[in-house]
This record gives C-alpha cells, structure tokens and sequence, in this order.
C-alpha cells in the first residue's frame, strides 16, 4: 500500500491530475452556492456578450450566463461519468464473478457474450439506442454503462482464474465457506485495483460520450447546461462569441485530461504488481 | 528508399504539391462588364438532409421538394404573390357550378426524354396518387376529385363531387410521366423505379446525377417551354450540419443559405460578406400561436382570451425570440396571402385592459395574494405546454408567464417530448394551453383547423372552436371556386377570428435568405424565394463557376 | 492450430445470431414510429393517408411477427428497403458509404500506426523523462479534445478565415471536370482537416498501448541477456523487444475495429463526409429503422469478420499459439 503510494506520488502528472479532479467535484457539488446566475435565467438584453465582471465567461445566444452553465454542466458531465461507470462497474464485476467463479458453461456464456458486445462499436450502439428512446439523463447514462462493462468484467474474471490456478489447494479446502465470503474476502480485494483503473479511465471516455451525443442533438436535451450543449450552441457564432466554445471546450478537456492522467497514474503505480498477474494484459485505455 | 513503393509514394506527393500551389479554387475576376442576361454559371445550394426521393411526390422534406420543382413542372405556377400562372396549362376555365374544372394545355411541352407531355400524364398522375399502394404523404387534395378525364390529348376534364376552393392548388402538383411509370404503380413500385433515381420531368432543370449524400446536379433545360434557364447548372450540396453550412457560406462554398437571427444581425454585417452576399428578409412560412382549450370552462370565455390577449406584449416577443426578425398576425392567413386582411380586431398591449377584462369576467384577486380568483374562491392558474427541444417556444411560454403573472394568472410551464407531446397531451385534448407552431398553407382554406366537425383526435381542430357562422364561412369557401367570392368569406373568417380568438396568434418569423450578389433576380415574395429561379441570371463578366 | 481456427469460425455463427438479437432489442425500445415524423404538424396529413401507410410498412403487426420476418430476410441478405421516400434497398445505401468511411479510417488509423509506434517506444525506452511527459501530455490531450470542437475549430480557422482549405464534403462540385493532379490535391485537401482531427485523437490508445507494452518486454529476462550479450541496445530493442512489443499491438489493432468500420460519426456529420456514421445519424433523425438496423448488423457483422482475421492473424504470429494446445483468455 504504501509502496503505491510512493510510486504514484513520484509521477507528478499523476498527481497534478488527481488534484484537478478533486477541485472538479468540489465545484460540481458545489455548482448551485458557486454559480452567480441561475444558468436557464433568459436575459434578451445581453446575448452573446463577451467575457466581463459580470459574466466571467460571457452570455450565450439567449442571454444565459455561461460560467453558471458551465458550473452546472460540470454536475452533469460528472454525474453521467460516476453513474454510467458505476452501473458498467457493477454488471462487470457481477458478470466477471459468476464467470470466473462457476467456470465451464456459465464462463463460456458469459464469455460470448462479452465477445457479441465488443463487436458492436460502442457509439453506433448508443446512437441506435438513443433514437429509439427519449434522450434523458438516465436513459444515456444507463446505455453508456451497458455498453461498457465488458473490459471490468474481464478483468475481475481474470482475477478468478488468476486466483484459482494459484491458490487450489485452499479453494478446495474453503468448499465449507460460502462463495460469498470468498468472493468478499480474498477474490474482490486483489480485482479492486485494476477496476479502480478501469472506471477511472472510463469516466472520461462516458463523458466525451455525452458531448458528442448533445452535439447531434441526441443528449441531455436543452435547456438543461451540459458541456456538450453550450458548446452546440455556440457551434454556429463560433467568431462573434467564442467563449461559447472555448470555455466548454476547455472543461472537457482538462477533466478528460485529469481522468486520464490519474488513471495512468494508478495503473503504473500497481505496476509491479500487474507484472504478476494476467490482469495487467487485459486492462485497456477507455470505456 | 529501398522499395520502389517509396519511390511512387514521393512522386505522388510531389505532384500533389505541384498541382496545389496553382490557384485556388475559382474566384471571379475584379473586372467591370455590362449586366446583360446571360448564360452559364452555377449555383449551389447547401441542404441539411439529404434528398428524400427524386419522385418528389412521395416525400415530405424540403429538400426533395426543392429539387422536384426544378425538375418536375405542373399545370400551374405561383407568381411571387403566389397568384396562379399558366405553366403547363395554358388556360382553364371553372364550369358555372363550380364542379368541373377545364384545363386547355400547352402543345409544345416535351419531357426531359423527347416525349411529348400530354393529357394522358395528367389523368395518369392523378390515378397514381391517389391508388392505395403510392405511399404519397399528401394525397388528401386528390381524393377530393371525383374523375380526372382526358378530353382529347390537350384538354383534360376534372370534376368534383362538390365545389372544391382549394381545386387550383392541387394543380401545382408535379406530374408524372405516364410513358416510363405505368407499369410500376400497381404493385405499389413506384419507389423502386429507375425514375426515383434518374427522374424524367417536365421542368426548366434536367436530372444530371446524385450522389447520395453528397450532391445532386441538375442542369439547364435547353427545351423548356417557357424559356431555357439562364443558370446552366444548379447543385445541391448535402451538408448535415448548419454550423458548418454557415461556415461554408463565409467561404463561398455555397451561394444559398438561410439564416438565424443572430446570424443576420450580428455575424454577416461585416463589409465583406456584404459585398459578396444580398441579404433578404420578409415573412416566413409558420406561425407561433397560444391555443387554448375551449372545453375548459375558464378559456370557454371569450372575455377572458381576450383579456389574455391583451396582457401580452408581441413586440417583447418577437425582440425575445428573434432579435426583432418578426412581424405580428393576428390571424392564421399569411401576410401577403390574396386571402389576407388586416383590417381586424387588434389586442394592443395593456395591462390594465386586462385587468378589467378578468374582473368583468369574475376574476378578481380578492384575498390580495397578487393572484385572481373566482366567485369560489379559486384562483386562476393553469399550465402552459409545449414540446421539448424547442428553444424557442419555450422562451415565449417564459415570457407569457411572466406577463400573465402581471395581470394575476399563474402559470406553470411543461415542455414534453414531441412524441408524447402530440399523442398524449394534443391529441386526446388533455391540456389547458398549448404553444405550437403551424404552417401558412398557400390556400387560404382552413375548414381543418376551424370547423367544429374536426373535433376527433386525428383531426386539427385542437381547441375546440365552434362557431356555426365560421362554419358556414368554411363551408362556402371551401365550395365555391371563384376567387372574388372566396375573398369575402376569408375576410370575415379572419375578422371573427380575431374577435374571437381561440388562440392567440402571436407572430410570424421572418425568413431570412442569403444569396450570392452576382446573382440578378431574386424577387422573394410569399411564394418564397425560388419562385422565380428559372428566371435567374449571372452577368458573363461575374461568372464563377465555368464547368459544366 | 487447426483446432484453433475451427473452434473460432464456429464461434462465428452463435455471435450472428446474437447481433441480429441484440439489434432486435434495440429496436423493440421504441415508442414512436415513422409516422409521428411526418405528422409534424401538417393538416394535410389525413387518417386515411397514415392508415395506407401503415399498412404499407407492415408497421402493425405485432413486434414477434415483425423479428420473425426481419430475421429470415437477414439470414437472405435482404435487409428490406428505407423508409424513406426513395424506397432504396438497406444494403445499397450502405454499401455506398462503406468504401468511403473504410478508406478513410484504413488512412487514419496507418498514420495512427506510424506515429503511436515510435512514440511508443520511444516513452518506454525513456521512461519518465521529459520526452516521456511531454508526448502522454500531448497524446492525452488529444484524446481528451473533443473532436467535433476541434474539427470546428479548424475548419474556421483554414477554411473561412485563412481560406487555405476546403471547408466541408470529399471533393470539390466540379471535381469530375479537374486534371488528374488537381483531382488528387482536391480530395487530399478535403481529407486533411478530418483525418487530422480523427488522428489527433487516436494516437493516445495506441501510444500508451504501445509504451505499455514495451514497458512490460523490456524488463523480461530475454532482453537482459541480450544485452548480455553485446548486443547493441538498438538491435537489442529494435530486433528482439520490439518484436515481442508488437504482439499485443495486433490485438489492439483488432478491438480497434468496430470503430474502423462503425465509421466516426461526429466528424462525418460535421465534415459532410458520405460515409456509414454520417448514414446512422440521419437515418436515426428520420426515423429510418430499417437503416438503423441494417447499419448496426452489418458494422457488426463486418467487426465480427475482422475480428476473426485478427484473431487468426495473431494466431499465426504468436508461437504460443501456433504450437501450444489451447489459447488462454
């Protein structure tokens, strides 16, 4: 533990990553005390103002503060990456636990059908989804995890196998405990890690997701502020009022880059221990 | 290199380099030149969909319908007041009872093949659109007919059941080639003819290619009965994105475009774009309306609509929504429509009126909560809906909040997506109020909308409305085929209309094209802008665009 | 080895069943159809009108009856006409986009290839060093702009400002009637802002891939005894290290196919590009389900195919895997 800790602390951009997240949830959590303006208030008078005292990054094409709406679309952008993460970590581990641990048919099921879904690209499932569905909150961040729990599900999978090659000879000892106990206490720990990289790198992959699908209109429907909707709506006074798109912009970015950096950050931190296991060959960048 | 794969790859980029460093593009030369009509040149046009079908009667986008003018022509046009024009029929003539309708058509119109359009088509096009396997999306006009007939190859026989005022619009419709469609329509293959992807038309433009989802090319008509057109080649180019249609316009990629109002009054004033570019504005083709729903007993009464509409302010609507770029109606006829009057009842803005009015009508705020009542002691609030997505609505459905809440009402807002919208909310008449747009129709003829027999909810009378004297209006209009006639019953519609006003027409937006300056003869109207674009011309001495 | 590709090409057939499945559930979601499309409000639109529609598109029968006969038709390579009113056939409509979204991402993702490798590698074998901190920065950012912005961005700049280069579509309107040589500037000048765009994005995956990979075989006994040995460290790395690095990299190159072939949606649609992503999005606007579903199948199918090269393509390169029993997961 401690020796992650020291590894992870000498990657510098690791941290600095990490921080940034930090301070982004706190701003997030926070959006409703932080926002100066109530990020739907229409004001006619001023639309497509630029940057000023009053409004830190301009207005929008209907008079909107776009500060507060970035603020707000941070709660967004967030909550889609935590909860769609969160439902694809889940299916993951659950799948990858009853794969690894009951093996033969069930892995074989399960295996296949992880296979079925890796062979539909993740976004052209989503947009087939959307059209048929309504585009909520929910209803994309359910699909996005749905369609992204298949390297989790490998992974904890592999820490089954890992674990069952290695440790036989207790495995057919413990036929008293309950599966539950050694699923909790020996199998999940070890698989902890790794999954911890895997949600951390699919957090912005989720949230590079739903900016692209509120750019084709098929996202966080307006008016609610989401990163992906002001920059769409700025997408056509791109020269007359280019905070609509820079400032947005620049908030995926720097959240995406974060994620990013963090999650390298853990992963090459756990390094020496992936070189153990065949875990580290199945962990991929993004969703 | 090693490998003579090196080797090409090198000459291939050279040559690239070669052939880019010529000049770019085509821009026109700076020199002076009579204005004199001429031939050549090509416009392009930029559309967001790509092109539903090239039999343009069996799609309902814009786009189809844009190039189906080109190609295809039918027994009449619209001038830029959309009056009727002669176009493949020369003449025509209403029998006395209004029931047959003689059309005498012209004798030198060919199809784009060399075969000679006659009467035959036009009985045969009516006889597809209306055979139960055309999936034509607007066939409605047509089984109003009784009998299309040919009485010999240049006069062809209509009637109706009953008069029918909407006969000379359904006119207009393009119409098919008998001599290469036949033998699909009766097994419903139409779509699947070579036809919906090489179409043969009548029109000023000929098919030359589409490349789906890319462009369609039309070409000059050379035979064109009424004349060749003057621009040699028009293409359609499919960009599925506005952002980058705009950006497309700045660089003169497209020569065509329309624009938001922000776009219109803040980004194309600059010296440039306005040298290059002429900017139009008039009237749009919808309205914006407020509809209540009659049954409820609040709206039941007149005095309280009228109130309402008293309470709002059109101008802070119009500058809130469109920067301005509207103009007011008080009616569902377009400005500019033969149909259309102005010389009716008006609500100005004024708070107070409105006041008064609630309170004659028992509303009054009587426990001093800022909010009328009733003699009951309920006070007046109701939910305004309309449908997700739209920014636009939903700011006017904001700014009539507030406005009511000036005279007492309360009003709650609810934006639905436009699927359950309609089919839970419009349709069963499950709502209190409404914002929604609607279509000017180019005939002023709305029995749909305002008879009190279209009541079921597959019908379009959504408020309810009944009014035996509108009635009797719609119904003569409807059946009478003279246009003097028809201009007085459509003039007292509007006005009872507008005393009565069962919605509250709130404005229309102004449509706001832009076209290339070296293009001479635009001329928009309320038929719109291409009314007139076989009659186009780009001076020899501006030509961009010498291919093809 | 033969056992290997037996038991894969078997693998093939319960996946098809499986994507024609999954298809269909996507399609069972939805509440509206076709026809709300057209009815945006237009009072032309008679019940009558909407009943022979309906009819017409076979949109009443109930949901089992219409995978049924959905699914037989696939099993024919009849994936039924559009929607739309052209009433052409699925796979035509796709099979016109396919050339160009393939040609496309087949360039993006060489030049992904050229560039990642080397960054790769060069990260790995400099571990932590400057160059190293500067390409994550550089290959993350680009992963993490998003590509629709970016894509704007650009075009604004060198399209409308500077006027350097084509805004939008594959070529120029006039292309056919160009010389041979401006016919070739012209379509690379339209492909350079998109694949631009498109591979400023991808270089992350596979550099890190790649940096991780190398990380891994360097630090393998076999590469200590190279050295060992006297080997220079470039032959040391280029010969031994990197050809066991690479390993790993084809799988990668094989998850990266679905994206291959779905095609880049965004930057079709803003780039005005005719390819299968800019087919789906208009295709999921209009309603166009017979599109949308064909779409999904056969990008599916062709991933499943690719997939199956890859993987056979692995298999022989991989020793293990050519002269060993069974292939762990």
């Amino acid at each position: 533990m401690v020796a992650f800790w020291r590894t992870f602390a000498r990657n510098r951009l690791a941290v600095i990553g990490g921080v940034v997240v930090a301070i982004l949830v706190v701003f997030a959590v926070a959006a409703p005390a932080l926002a100066p303006w109530d990020p739907n208030k229409h004001d006619t008078r001023r639309i497509l103002a630029p940057p000023s005292a009053q409004h830190w990054m301009g207005t929008d094409q209907l008079g909107r503060d776009v500060f507060s709406r970035v603020l707000y679309g941070a709660r967004v952008s967030l909550a889609v990456g935590f909860v769609s993460v969160g439902i694809a970590t889940l299916i993951g581990v659950l799948l990858g636990a009853a794969a690894g641990y009951h093996g033969a048919v069930v892995d074989g099921v399960i295996m296949r059908l992880v296979d079925l879904m890796l062979v539909f690209p993740r976004f052209f499932l989503l947009l087939a989804v959307l059209a048929f569905l309504k585009p909520s909150i929910w209803t994309i961040m359910v699909v996005i995890g749905l369609t992204g729990w298949m390297s989790v599900a490998r992974l904890v999978r592999a820490e089954f196998l890992t674990l069952r090659e290695r440790e036989f000879v207790i495995w057919s000892e413990s036929v008293g405990a309950s599966a539950a106990r050694i699923v909790f206490r020996h199998i999940l720990p070890n698989a902890l890690a790794p999954v911890l990289v895997a949600m951390t790198l699919g957090i912005p992959a989720a949230i590079l997701m739903e900016s692209g699908l509120s750019f084709l209109g098929l996202g966080v429907q307006p008016p609610h502020a989401t990163w992906g909707n002001i920059l769409t709506d700025g997408k056509d006074s791109l020269e007359i009022a280019w905070w609509m798109t820079v400032y947005p912009g620049l908030a995926i970015l720097i959240t995406v880059l974060s994620y990013n950096l963090l999650g390298e950050g853990i992963r090459d931190a756990l390094d020496p221990r992936l070189r153990q296991s065949r875990v580290g060959r199945v962990i991929r960048l993004g969703g | 290199m090693r490998r003579p794969g090196g080797r090409v790859l090198v000459l291939w980029v050279a040559g690239l380099l070669v052939a880019g460093c010529g000049t770019r593009a085509e821009s026109p030369a700076e020199s002076t030149g009579s204005d004199a009509r001429a031939y050549g040149d090509t416009f392009v046009e930029a559309s967001i969909g790509d092109i539903g079908a090239l039999i343009p009667n069996l799609a309902s986008d814009g786009a189809s319908h844009d190039i189906g003018a080109l190609i295809y022509d039918g027994l009449l046009r619209v001038d830029k007041n959309i009056n009727w024009l002669p176009a493949m029929a020369e003449s025509w003539t209403f029998a006395p009872d209004c029931l047959s309708l003689d059309f005498t058509l012209r004798r030198d119109v060919k199809w784009h093949d060399g075969h000679p359009f006659t009467a035959a088509d036009v009985v045969f096009t009516w006889q597809t659109l209306i055979h139960p396997k055309t999936p034509a999306p607007f066939k409605e006009k047509f089984l109003q007919i009784k009998a299309v007939e040919a009485l010999d190859p240049y006069t062809v026989r209509v009637t109706y059941p009953q008069p029918y005022g909407r006969a000379l619009e359904t006119w207009n419709e393009y119409i098919l080639p008998k001599h290469l469609l036949e033998p699909y329509v009766a097994d419903g293959k139409l779509r699947e003819s070579p036809q919906n992807r090489h179409p043969v038309g009548t029109g000023a433009y000929r098919f030359k290619e589409w490349r789906s989802g890319e462009k369609v090319v039309v070409v000059a008509n050379p035979d064109y009965y009424l004349g060749r057109p003057y621009i040699s080649r028009i293409v359609y180019r499919v960009i599925p994105s506005q952002a980058t249609i705009f950006l497309e316009l700045k660089a003169r990629g497209v020569d065509y475009s329309s624009l938001t109002a922000v776009q219109y009054k803040r980004q194309t004033e600059y010296p440039a774009f306005r040298k290059v570019y002429d900017k139009y504005r008039y009237p749009g083709t919808g309205y914006t309306f407020l509809a209540f729903n009659l049954k409820d007993p609040r709206f039941a009464d007149r005095r309280v609509r009228q109130a309402l509409a008293h309470a709002i302010d059109k101008r802070e609507l119009m500058d809130g929504v469109a920067m301005g770029l509207a103009r007011e109606v008080w009616g569902p006829i377009r400005p500019g429509n033969w149909a259309f009057t102005d010389k009716v009842k008006r609500y100005e803005f004024d708070a107070t009126r409105a006041k008064e009015m609630l309170e004659e009508a028992g509303w009054k705020d009587r426990d001093g909560d800022g909010v009328v009542e009733d003699g009951g002691g309920r006070p007046f609030a109701f939910t305004i809906r309309t449908n997700q997505g739209n920014d636009e609505r939903k700011r006017i459905a904001e700014i009539l909040q507030q406005r009511f809440k000036d005279v007492g009402v309360k009003v709650e807002i609810q934006t639905i997506d436009w699927a359950s919208f309609i089919k839970e909310f419009v349709k069963p008449r499950k709502f209190e109020a409404i914002v929604l747009g609607l279509g000017f129709g180019a005939d002023p003829d709305q029995y749909v909308l305002w008879h009190s027999s279209q009541t079921d909810p597959d019908q379009m009378n959504r408020t309810g409305y009944a009014n035996p004297e509108v009635d009797a209006l719609l119904e003569k209009g409807r059946a009478s085929c003279r246009q003097e006639e028809r201009v007085k019953y459509y003039h007292r519609i509007q006005e009872i209309l507008a005393e009565d006003i069962p919605m509250i027409f709130l404005y229309v937006r102004d449509a706001l094209p832009v076209i290339a300056s070296r293009v001479r003869g635009p001329d928009p109207g309320p038929a719109g802008m291409l009314w007139n674009l076989p009659e186009w011309y780009v001076p020899k001495h501006l030509q961009v665009y010498t291919a093809g | 080895m033969a056992f290997f590709i037996v038991r894969r090409l078997l693998l093939v057939i319960p996946l098809l069943v499986g994507i024609t499945f999954v298809s269909f559930i996507v399609i069972s979601l939805a509440p509206g159809g076709p026809l709300d499309f057209l009815e945006a409000e237009n009072p032309d639109l008679s019940p009558e009108v909407k009943r022979q529609l309906t009819e017409l598109y076979g949109l009443d029968k109930p949901l089992i009856v219409q995978y049924g006969n959905w699914l037989m038709r696939v099993a024919r390579l009849d994936f039924g006409r559009s929607f739309l009113p052209d009433g052409r056939p699925v796979l035509a409509k796709i099979g016109e986009r396919m050339p160009v979204t393939l040609a496309l991402n087949i360039i993006e993702l060489l030049i992904i290839v050229v560039v990642a490798v080397p960054i790769g590698v060069l990260s790995a074998t400099r571990q932590y060093s400057v160059f190293d901190k500067i390409t994550t920065i550089f290959v993350f950012v680009g992963f993490a702009t998003p590509d629709f912005w970016l894509a704007l961005l650009l075009m604004s700049l060198f399209g409308a400002q500077l006027g350097w280069l084509p805004i939008s579509g594959l070529r120029h309107i006039n292309w056919e009637y160009l010389s041979f040589w401006r016919q070739q500037w012209d379509l690379v000048s339209h492909l350079l802002l998109p694949i631009t765009v498109a591979t400023f994005g991808g270089l992350a995956g596979f550099s890190r891939y790649m940096r991780q990979s190398m990380l891994e075989v360097i630090r393998q006994d076999y590469v200590q005894t190279a050295r060992a040995k006297g080997l220079s460290e470039e032959v040391v790395i280029g010969k031994h290290a990197l050809r066991n690095a690479l390993l790993p990299v084809v799988t990668i190159l094989g998850l990266s196919l679905p994206g291959l072939i779905g095609g880049s949606v965004i930057i079709e649609s803003v780039f005005a590009i005719p390819g299968m992503g800019q087919l789906m999005v208009q295709s999921i606007y209009a309603r166009d389900y017979p599109v949308v579903m064909g779409n999904l199948v056969i990008v599916a199918f062709l991933t499943l195919i690719a997939n199956l090269f890859a993987d056979l393509a692995y298999g022989l390169v991989d020793p293990r895997i050519r002269f060993g029993r069974r292939r762990g997961r």
